[in-house]
């Protein structure tokens, strides 16, 4: 964003009359496309929540809806989508992290139920599960050498069964004890996107203007030349799986304390699928080297307001996945073209 | 080893002589002994014995795949060698990565350049070495040093904000040594630095390589393949060839035509080799 601020003014460059004025925001407007990868998904966020706003006005744009599109469907994709930005970046993907959602709420039950550690013990012990998960998908993605998208789809099965052979596949009720902190975790009416706005927040910053950060992009941009310059690029890798696990891991918590049970079929593929899309609408590149956290949360966003928005015009979900699959397909051809144009401004 | 010690007497110095000539080059600040390193069953270096002066520019010359790369990765501790031992500043060191090399001032400039499309200027002159408030980047600091470094090297480069992709590659090859030198390497190990670079862009370079040699005491080693801008620019030669040094001469002692001849002789044997053997 700080790019925008200091480059619109040289755009603008010599502003003569009020034509040339005007002619100078509408070239630094289409400027800000160019540059800026987060713009286009934050226009075509806003046109859609313009849309089903004006169109089912009653419906669309009351608190109960809000949450519904806010808390219950977009915090998740956006938090999950964090850790995929990341991992994409430096050029690494997480299929588990679905899994991880399912099994951390378990383990947060049956530590707390039959181990009788203390509640918010239990809750942080359940948030480490991400954290192992991810430290075992950094194992054996760069210390084994495995390729992660293969990695993790093991991982991810191992996860899912495990949750399934832990609660006999039946879902299981929240533990009392934990309910006076499940409230801040989940299952208040705003929890969750307060969450996903606050991590998004931190972990913009944390992409954007820290070294961690820096690393991450040099890694995905240049493995071998990050590694010349002296960067632990395993160390990296391990760092973001594990950071991607305990988003995981604290999206299935929050979701099992919204729903007030934890399901052993919530999460799976759907939501590592949601965030890996918002992820690259919001204009991370599949092949590292580049990504934003904010486009990320603006695609989770977009994402939601179109489930939401076919729910609340009470569409079938039958023609959903039409309109989802163009919607994706449309944005990431908006997405490839712009970038395509930044190349091309750049070797002038 | 020191200077110190009497003078061995007369009739000893035969039988050490290695540790007479190396306390007559005291002023050695980067020595390889004996530098074996192999890569399965290919020897890329047999006993390579290497030795560079302060303030000195030695090229290394030598064919593809004769082990100057190979050499250069573990002079600046990317690599290990198989054996032998290294001695940095009178200092016999194991070199366990890039950091440490770059702590005892041995830096270099890969091939590749190891240089970050995605990232500006000045964060590629800084990566690894980034000025941080922590837990931030300082970037404001780190874009006027960039500038000001840059300017100061007289390396002309539009803006230090801009993707590094966006650059010429002489450009390129000026900001991954100006990193280097920035970093007060006082050893440069420079890994074909003209490779495909334009007459004017190669006399840029060469004109920085003499100019930081003049004016900040960098002893360093350069990996080229044009025998002219060798001799141009390099105070010695080291041909390696099948990893060995077989030649070591002052500049002004050979010429393009004696080095052309040692690598086009060694050329005609090889093949007069093949072609005994396949008859």
């Amino acid at each position: 964003m700080s790019q925008v601020t200091e480059q619109s003014p040289s755009l603008l460059g010599p502003s003569g009359g009020t034509g040339s004025r005007a002619l100078g925001l509408v070239r630094s407007g289409l400027g800000i496309f160019v540059r800026q990868r987060e713009a286009t998904v934050f226009v075509v966020m806003i046109g859609l929540l313009l849309y089903f706003g004006i169109a089912y006005n009653s419906g669309f744009v009351s608190q109960v809806n809000a949450v519904d599109l806010l808390s219950e469907n977009a915090a998740p994709i956006a938090i999950i989508a964090i850790g995929e930005v990341l991992l994409l970046i430096c050029g690494e993907i997480d299929l588990s992290v679905g899994f991880t959602f399912t099994l951390a709420p378990f383990v947060m039950l049956y530590l707390n139920i039959y181990y009788h550690v203390p509640a918010l013990l239990a809750i942080i012990c359940g948030l480490l599960t991400g954290l192992v998960a991810g430290w075992v998908n950094g194992f054996i993605t760069v210390t084994l050498r495995v390729p992660s998208f293969i990695t993790t789809i093991g991982t991810g099965f191992i996860m899912g069964s495990m949750a399934l052979v832990f609660s006999h596949a039946e879902p299981q009720e929240i533990p009392a004890a934990t309910v006076n902190y499940g409230k801040w975790i989940g299952a208040d009416s705003w929890a969750q996107i307060i969450w996903a706005v606050a991590l998004v927040a931190i972990f913009h910053i944390v992409l954007t203007r820290t070294r961690w950060g820096l690393h991450t992009i040099a890694v995905g941009g240049n493995a071998l030349g990050a590694r010349e310059a002296g960067i632990n690029s395993g160390m990296i890798k391990y760092g973001n799986f594990m950071i991607t696990g305990v988003m995981g891991a604290l999206v299935g918590i929050q979701t099992a304390f919204y729903n007030n049970t934890i399901d052993p079929l919530a999460g799976g593929y759907q939501p590592m699928f949601y965030g890996v899309i918002a992820a690259v609408i919001g204009g991370t590149a599949m092949l590292g080297g580049s990504g934003t956290i904010l486009g990320a949360f603006f695609g989770a966003i977009a994402l939601s307001t179109l489930t939401d928005g076919f729910d609340v015009a009470g569409i079938s979900a039958n023609p959903l996945g039409i309109i989802f699959g163009i919607a994706i397909i449309v944005a990431m051809v908006v997405n490839v073209q712009l970038a395509r144009l930044r190349e091309a401004g750049r070797s002038v | 080893m020191s200077l110190d010690q009497p003078a061995p007497p007369a009739g000893q110095d035969d039988s050490t002589g290695r540790e007479f000539t190396s306390a007559l080059e005291d002023d050695d600040v980067l020595r390889a002994e004996h530098v074996s390193k192999r890569f399965g069953a290919v020897t890329a270096l047999v006993d390579v014995n290497l030795h560079l002066r302060k303030g000195e520019i030695l090229g290394l010359i030598g064919d593809n795949g004769a082990g100057k790369s190979t050499l250069l990765k573990i002079l600046c501790g990317f690599q290990r060698p198989d054996a032998g031992r290294l001695i940095v500043n009178g200092e016999e060191v194991q070199l366990r990565s890039v950091d440490h090399a770059r702590a005892l001032g041995v830096d270099a400039v890969y091939q590749d350049l190891a240089l970050i499309n995605q990232l500006s200027v000045y964060h590629n002159m800084f990566l690894k070495r980034e000025k941080v408030h922590w837990p931030l980047l300082a970037n404001r600091g780190m874009r006027r040093a960039a500038r000001n470094y840059l300017d100061e090297m007289g390396v002309n480069i539009p803006s230090v904000d801009a993707q590094v992709a966006s650059l010429s590659g002489g450009q390129r090859q000026a900001i991954a040594i100006a990193r280097t030198v920035y970093s007060e390497a006082k050893i440069l190990l420079l890994d074909e630095p003209l490779a495909a670079m334009g007459v004017k862009e190669a006399a840029i370079i060469m004109e920085l390589v003499r100019d930081l040699k003049r004016r900040r005491e960098v002893s360093m080693i350069i990996i080229a393949h044009n025998y002219g801008q060798v001799l141009e620019v390099c105070d010695r030669v080291n041909l390696l060839q099948h990893g060995e040094i077989t030649l070591d001469k002052q500049s002004k002692d050979t010429s393009v035509q004696e080095l052309n001849d040692i690598v086009v002789e060694e050329y005609r044997r090889a093949l007069e080799q093949r072609q005994r053997a396949a008859s």
